[in-house]
């Protein structure tokens, strides 16, 4: 196939299979990892449904339930289909960062193959950040999709505060991001992963408002709802849908646990 | 690269290492000059693939100083892993990867690397590249993490297990690549328990057993240690009486097997045995001399 005897430098005495690589075009080792993950997640098509239909799929389900697309005065005269749009958008972000993010990472770890690239100068960051990457991109458009879908189907109208929206959405992503690599970073293997991704998935849904919609939470159940990341952003967003500007201490209370839990996952994410 | 001196590339002194208070290298001391291939050898459990793991960075060592060109394999990590190539001995890749991929991705990692495709030749890779990695025989992935140790164009590769799993055919062509390699300038680090690998590849040997170097020599010095260094065998035309061949001179042991004898000994032992047959008149057919495997020492130098 190669003809290896062209290969052959002629200033070294080094046989042809030692020849080194041309210099030119060389991608740099944090975009051949973001390439090759990249084609590792399109390969994984059972991954790919969970974040990006699964949510759109769910809201549909209960769209087509008559009683969700009757006008509820709890609501203060919105439908349950509008409310439970955001709930379907967080639920994309929070399925892609916290459930399917980890155990790919702990998988990594538990074959061998994070053990392997640690003896390579390649850094447990360019991995991480990749990974990051992936579900996070993947996980806003399946939001996307869910607001699409919400619209056409269900005529649930778009968010009025569009820019507020799309940041509220991106906060509570790093948020969701940062808990999923944190995860991955303290999980000893992939049954602790989905185990500890469980039991923050349930509580995040809560809080998001899948059984309960947050606005008709009782008061001090609404109040400690709002300090979890999750609480933070389904409020923000429900704003950002009528057209207000989100409380600042959503967004801040957002921003501050991205903050903090990224710079704990980079302190405690090892190769081994 | 840089130094005038030939000195060591990779100094071990007194490296130590417990498991649960399970001492499993206990002052392991030694030096590895630029450009020689230097074995580990023992039994499973010596201490061979922690102590190597040391050098490599992926252990944390208990006691001793390990330097690799000068530098700490824990502190300066990322330093050793640019000079340093390694084939693990359990390790894996991610399974939908394919070979290629994996290739072009350990390609990247690293600022002067080997062109791939040449090194998928030799080691008979060229027939997989799209072959994803879960799908690989055990030879297969072999061949690749030793194409994978060497792609960073490594002034040191460690090779654990190197043949495990190849047939009689690959380790051929691998010990040949290996012996390229190190003509090439590079240092080899080989950990094995083959007797023939380290015998052809080694030019020292260090025999380890429980945390320990036993022996450190070249495979012939090795040999040359065990007592019963040289092995002459023949079939008598008459038999040999008993006692006589019990008097040979440094003798270590006497076998017959229907009508052929062998004996183990020195060059002493094999002059003394012709003369016995001349003085004798008795011809011995198939006569052949030669020496102790490397088998035959190890067995000699390590306790079981």
């Amino acid at each position: 196939m190669t003809d290896t005897s062209t290969t052959e430098s002629p200033t070294t005495t080094a046989p042809a299979a030692l020849a080194p690589a041309s210099s030119d075009r060389r991608p740099t080792a944090r975009a051949a990892v973001l390439r090759a993950e990249t084609r590792l997640f399109l390969r994984e098509p059972a991954n790919l449904f969970w974040i990006c239909v699964f949510p759109t799929l769910l809201m549909s389900i209960l769209g087509c339930v008559p009683a969700f697309r009757e006008a509820d005065e709890d609501l203060g005269g919105q439908r349950l289909i509008d409310a439970y749009v955001p709930v379907a958008v967080l639920i994309a972000v929070i399925v892609a960062s916290i459930q399917a993010m980890p155990p790919i990472l702990t998988t990594y770890r538990e074959m061998g193959i994070l053990r392997r690239m640690s003896t390579t100068p390649v850094r447990p960051s360019s991995l991480l950040s990749a990974q990051m990457g992936l579900n996070g991109v993947t996980g806003l458009l399946s939001a996307l999709l869910a607001l699409v879908v919400g619209r056409l189907a269900f005529d649930v109208a778009l968010p009025d505060q569009l820019a507020a929206y799309a940041l509220t959405l991106l906060l509570a992503t790093a948020a969701c991001l940062a808990i999923g690599a944190l995860v991955a970073a303290l999980a000893g293997n992939s049954k602790h992963a989905l185990g500890i991704g469980s039991v923050v998935f349930f509580p995040a849904l809560f809080c998001i408002g899948v059984w309960i919609p947050v606005q008709t939470m009782p008061e001090v159940l609404a109040n400690i709802v709002e300090f979890t990341p999750f609480g933070a952003a389904a409020n923000a967003l429900n704003q950002a849908a009528a057209g207000d500007w989100p409380d600042w201490s959503h967004l801040g209370t957002l921003a501050a646990w991205a903050t903090v839990l990224t710079a704990a996952a980079i302190r405690w994410f090892r190769w081994k | 690269m840089h130094r005038a001196v030939r000195e060591p590339i990779i100094e071990v002194s007194d490296l130590r290492k417990t498991y649960d208070g399970r001492a499993v290298v206990d002052g392991v001391s030694f030096t590895v000059e630029e450009g020689e291939i230097f074995g580990f050898l023992g039994l499973n459990g010596a201490g061979k693939t922690t102590t190597v793991e040391c050098i490599e960075g992926l252990r944390v060592p208990d006691g001793g100083r390990v330097r690799v060109a000068g530098l700490d394999p824990i502190a300066d990590h990322e330093a050793v892993t640019r000079i340093l190539g390694a084939q693990l001995q359990e390790s894996a890749l991610q399974p939908k990867l394919t070979v290629r991929e994996a290739l072009e991705l350990y390609s990247a990692f690293y600022p002067r690397p080997l062109d791939w495709k040449p090194l998928a030749e030799r080691l008979g890779l060229t027939p997989k590249l799209t072959t994803r990695f879960g799908k690989l025989s055990g030879g297969q992935k072999q061949r690749l993490f030793i194409a994978l140790a060497l792609i960073g164009s490594p002034r040191i590769v460690v090779l654990d297990e190197l043949t495990t799993g190849l047939d009689p055919r690959a380790r051929r062509d691998t010990w040949e690549l290996i012996e390229d390699v190190r003509d090439s300038g590079v240092t080899v680090l080989l950990v094995t328990h083959f007797m023939e690998e380290a015998q052809r590849l080694c030019d020292r040997i260090a025999l380890i057993d429980k945390g320990r170097i036993t022996a450190l020599d070249s495979p012939h010095g090795l040999v040359d240690r065990s007592p019963g260094s040289t092995v002459i065998s023949f079939t008598p035309s008459t038999p040999l009486d008993n006692e006589e061949l019990a008097a040979l001179p440094a003798l270590m042991s006497v076998e017959h097997k229907e009508n052929r004898i062998t004996l183990s000994g020195t060059d002493e032992t094999v002059n003394a045995v012709i003369s016995l047959l001349v003085r004798k008149r008795i011809t011995a057919h198939q006569l052949r001399v030669s020496d102790a495997t490397l088998d035959d020492a190890f067995l000699d130098l390590t306790e079981v």
